[in-house]
């Protein structure tokens, strides 16, 4: 329910991390493809040609001198000097990067001096790659594809649902059915509508309270009747939450709400439930709680929560 | 207070696999009745408690739970442990009571949870003392 705005700054954020948690060694090709100081520049053509690359460090002895690129080798060519040396066109002192500085540090070389290419060294200043622009948002890619988990993708795409429905009333539902004393699977449907309410972006406070108010609900259903359904319906300003049972009913209504009432089997409470607190711990989730039953036909509970109401 | 930090503090063990023991909880509470975690459970919680079913990881997935420490020595049985790994909540184990487990972490500076406002009501309803 976030206007898009919102999802734009996260992802941007997300693209900053990256470049800080990043080194550029995680970005760089290791393999570097170099050239010989003493090669002519046509020999250099041929090495660019057989690698498809546009640039490499110039290396004497294992050692880096220098950084030559295409651009070099476009003004000897127009010159009609191929037969130089490399050590003659190329740019001495090369600008480098370190292999464990972070990837932010590439990002702002690149944007400052504009080269193609950044050979990377390590600490004892011997080449350890070397990285383009390319490497980077390769990087950076592969990072956050690995990062984003299918369930950020499912909210990414429900989340914009209320946005993308044109109508004057929206309203979602979803139906959970909840079988008699299957202790086992008790939860099931409250599991699943906090995981639906979560894909929709419903701040995390508001599903709480409506994922414990469903489970209290839930496990009553389970422990005391023949069986009944959740439905649950979203709309922007409100969720309301139905929990209908086929039976038995409750005698008193007004005695079951008092805290510490309980009509409960020894084996609900070894689970740890049936102390009595069920009914006032969803009164104290909702905003608005209704509860109807009727002996020998069933019970009707409702629950509304808001979204835009200030926290409790 | 990372979980790695709360095994120390407790001498505990882990109980379910994979687990990151880098992960925060914000704060602590005890108990063995899963109606009253749910009333007072806050994001992040670290649960402590001597119930050793299922139901006590739904409990822990609904209040929102970090970390779930069973006390006394208790050891979950393999549907709660199977069931925690799907839901993703960590389990660890203490051999010290719920008093004990609750007061090493207690003195070692990991909060305590607060009761929710509905909650308090009945208290203040009964007592006064609200300002």
């Amino acid at each position: 329910m976030e206007p898009p705005s919102h999802n734009k700054d996260k992802e941007i954020t997300k693209l900053q991390e990256l470049a800080y948690e990043l080194k550029v060694e995680d970005a760089m090709t290791p393999k570097v493809i170099t050239v010989p100081v003493n090669a002519t520049m046509a020999e250099f053509r041929e090495i660019l040609r057989a690698n498809r690359i546009s640039g490499t460090p110039v290396v004497e002895d294992g050692k880096m001198v220098g950084i030559i690129s295409i651009e070099d080798l476009i003004k000897a060519l127009a010159a009609g000097e191929l037969g130089v040396t490399v050590s003659d066109r190329m740019h001495t002192k090369p600008v480098t990067l370190y292999a464990d500085e972070p990837l932010v540090h590439a990002v702002s070389k690149f944007s400052d001096l504009r080269f193609g290419r950044f050979p990377v060294i390590n600490r004892e200043g011997k080449l350890a790659g070397i990285i383009t622009q390319g490497d980077i948002v390769r990087a950076m890619l592969k990072r956050l594809e690995v990062s984003y988990r299918e369930e950020e993708i499912h909210r990414y795409r429900a989340s914009h649902i209320f946005q993308d429905i044109v109508a004057d009333e929206v309203a979602l539902v979803f139906g959970y059915r909840v079988a008699a004393r299957d202790f086992a699977r008790a939860g099931e449907a409250s599991s699943g509508l906090k995981r639906t309410l979560g894909r929709l972006g419903i701040p995390p406070p508001i599903i709480r309270r409506v994922a414990v108010a469903t489970y209290e609900a839930e496990i009553n259903v389970v422990v005391y009747t023949d069986g009944g359904e959740i439905v649950a319906e979203v709309r922007p300003d409100r969720i309301k939450i139905e929990v209908m049972d086929k039976g038995p009913g409750i005698p008193d209504v007004e005695l079951a709400m008092q805290p510490g009432y309980s009509t409960a089997p020894d084996w609900v409470r070894e689970m740890g439930f049936g102390a009595g607190m069920g009914l006032p711990n969803i009164k104290a989730c909702a905003d608005k709680m209704d509860l109807q039953s009727t002996v020998g036909v069933g019970t009707h509970l409702t629950i509304i929560i808001y979204l835009n109401r200030t926290p409790r | 207070m990372k979980l790695r930090e709360v095994l120390q503090i407790i001498e505990g063990q882990v109980i379910s696999k994979d687990i990151d023991l880098e992960e925060e909880v914000t704060c602590g509470g005890g108990a063995d009745l899963m109606s009253d975690v749910l009333a007072f459970a806050q994001e992040g919680m670290l649960l402590m408690t001597g119930l050793t079913n299922p139901q006590v990881v739904r409990t822990a997935e609904m209040a929102g739970t970090g970390a779930i420490v069973f006390v006394r020595a208790k050891i979950p049985p393999p549907e709660t442990i199977a069931l925690a790994a799907h839901k993703k909540v960590p389990l660890l184990g203490s051999k010290y009571t719920m008093f004990e487990a609750c007061g090493r972490l207690y003195v070692a500076g990991l909060a305590p949870h607060v009761l929710f406002e509905l909650t308090l009501r009945r208290w203040y309803d009964a007592f006064g003392g609200r300002e």
